[in-house]
């Protein structure tokens, strides 16, 4: 599972819809193992878009539990277009692409803040499967 | 204007001009279509510059190139004739290449002519091209488009009965089709998706470069592959762990997208029903693309327990002082669920999550018995913008593509009718009789 999926998960049972703590899953930093996939292509322009799409605040959150603490507290802002990007920026944007893209979690745990229910992830994929009491 | 040739090709007729409208609308391009002829492979049509037509055509799967129109004629000498006669033939289209190194290329549609190439190019003289000729890397191809009678359905023409002629501006990603061909596919199961319509679907669909497209029943991930080809981030999910975890890491998703050199574009695969779903509501989703489980080879499942009384207080069980459901080899149980009702939910989720204008493309199967008629779900949020049936011999299939239109869209709706028949299984084994 890529390192921005955990930006898009919300724990799956309904009841949590109505708490403000069902996103993002919190991430057991001793429990998950990552590994880095340095054949996936950097694509600027790509990833300007996707970038618009993350949620910086839960990105800090988890990358905090995940033990990356380099973050900037805020997200950084980049022109609309690669030629507009300053050679910092492109390093920074680059930077996003070796944690979001090439980062992902191979085994680990995720658990819901609010009700504490625990999803795996199994050779790189998660499982948001509820038991038959939770649906 | 400028009037341009579109050559297409002669199969999908009925996702043929829904893929050129969607392509159209995706780059702004306002095209009259009243000169569009289903029977023909032919289009002449007037576009404002080459980028529109390179625009349009680019990433077309149903047609093979366009070309700046140069005339046409049924004889060779008649084709001489009219590309004289073009009012803008010395400024515009002679003057502007007499330089440029070039080709000549000939496109021959059902049929074939023995005739000379070398000496039909000689005919060309007149155009008093001063350039080299380059048969690698020429700067323009000058291509005759042959059309033949047929003597038979196996057996082409000889001798063309329409001759156009043209340079050519975009060839189309026809090619394409080779590259996702699911022979040559690492992971592929018995519901992988062929590529051609797979390929045209995302066209349909408008998935865009950039964006996000997500397919909720993605199996072994057909249109995944095909939403990565046009550039989207894809994600998909399937309640079937066993069918998106593949065979091994050689043999799965990541390792198809591996091997067509797009894994940058291919986000993840989620164990996941659909009906309980973990994408955070926030997360804008582009594009929904996905062909639903029929109930054909895969029963159509969500979670709960079928008998809810023999799972009743089984969430207190507890194996090695662990609460069993909380355990990492824990599989939930699943329930049978109505065709209808799942694709309520869809419908339902896209007018939720889909941006205003976003497109919701997915495939349904039917019976092609003539007194039933095939009911296709509908939401008041939604225009059912295309249904593009391909026929097989019993049975049928159609894309159902749909736009987001928003809350003031006020379109009919038939959610919770029960619109299909509960033997589609049975007599889809049974074929039909």
């Amino acid at each position: 599972m890529k390192f921005l999926t955990t930006n898009f998960l919300k724990c799956p049972i309904k009841a949590c819809d109505t708490s403000n703590d069902n996103f993002p899953l919190q991430f057991d930093g001793g429990k998950c193992q990552l590994v880095q996939d340095e054949s996936i292509e950097f694509n600027p322009e790509f990833l300007l878009n996707i970038i618009d799409r993350v949620d910086w605040d839960a990105l800090l959150k988890v990358a905090g539990e995940l033990g990356n603490v380099n973050l900037p507290p805020k997200k950084p802002t980049f022109p609309c277009t690669v030629p507009q990007l300053t050679d910092v920026g492109m390093a920074v944007l680059n930077d996003l692409h070796i944690m979001l893209l090439q980062t992902s979690i191979t085994e680990g745990e995720m658990k819901c803040r609010n009700c504490g229910h625990i999803y795996y992830i199994k050779n790189g994929i998660p499982n948001l499967l509820l038991p038959p009491h939770l649906v | 204007m400028k009037k341009y040739l579109l050559y297409m090709v002669q199969v999908h007729l009925n996702f043929r001009k829904a893929e050129l409208e969607s392509l159209a609308d995706l780059y702004n391009l306002s095209i009259d279509f009243s000169q569009y002829d289903v029977d023909s492979p032919f289009f002449v049509v007037e576009l404002e510059n080459d980028q529109q037509a390179r625009d349009w055509i680019k990433r077309s799967i149903l047609t093979r190139g366009i070309y700046e129109y140069w005339g046409q004629g049924a004889t060779l000498d008649e084709l001489h004739q009219d590309i004289k006669r073009q009012s803008n033939f010395e400024q515009d289209l002679q003057e502007k290449f007499k330089h440029s190194t070039f080709k000549f290329e000939f496109e021959c549609y059902k049929g074939n002519s023995k005739a000379n190439r070398i000496k039909q190019i000689e005919t060309f003289r007149y155009l008093d091209f001063e350039g080299k000729i380059d048969m690698k890397h020429p700067q323009e191809v000058f291509t005759v488009v042959e059309e033949y009678t047929p003597v038979s359905e196996n057996i082409g023409g000889k001798i063309p009965t329409r001759i156009f002629f043209g340079r050519q501006i975009q060839m189309s990603d026809r090619s394409a089709m080779e590259k996702y061909d699911l022979k040559k596919r690492p992971y592929k199961g018995t519901t992988s998706f062929e590529a051609e319509l797979s390929l045209v679907s995302a066209n349909i669909a408008q998935v865009k470069p950039g964006t996000v497209m997500y397919d909720p029943f993605a199996g072994t991930g057909s249109f995944l592959v095909a939403g990565g080809h046009y550039g989207s981030l894809v994600v998909g999910s399937d309640i079937d762990g066993r069918m998106i975890r593949g065979k091994g890491a050689q043999v799965n998703i990541s390792a198809n997208f591996k091997k067509y050199d797009e894994s940058s574009q291919f986000l993840d695969v989620l164990t996941m029903d659909f009906t309980h779903n973990a994408l955070r509501s926030s997360l804008e989703i582009d594009t929904i693309l996905c062909d639903p489980p029929y109930g054909i080879r895969e029963s159509i499942k969500v979670l709960g327990a079928k008998d809810p009384e023999r799972f009743a207080g089984k969430e207190d069980l507890e194996i090695d002082g662990e609460k069993a459901y909380l355990r990492r080899d824990y599989i939930p149980t699943k329930k049978p669920y109505a065709l209808d009702s799942l694709l309520d939910d869809l419908l339902q989720y896209s007018s939720e999550r889909l941006p205003i204008n976003g497109r919701l493309a997915f495939w349904m199967p039917t019976a092609n018995d003539a007194n039933i008629e095939t009911i296709v779900p509908m939401h008041e949020n939604l225009e059912l913008k295309y249904n593009c049936v391909q026929e097989f011999n019993k049975w049928s299939r159609r894309l159902l593509v749909y736009i987001n239109r928003g809350d003031t869209f006020n379109g009919p709706s038939n959610h919770g009718l029960k619109r299909s028949k509960d033997d589609f299984r049975e007599r889809y084994f049974n074929n039909f009789n």
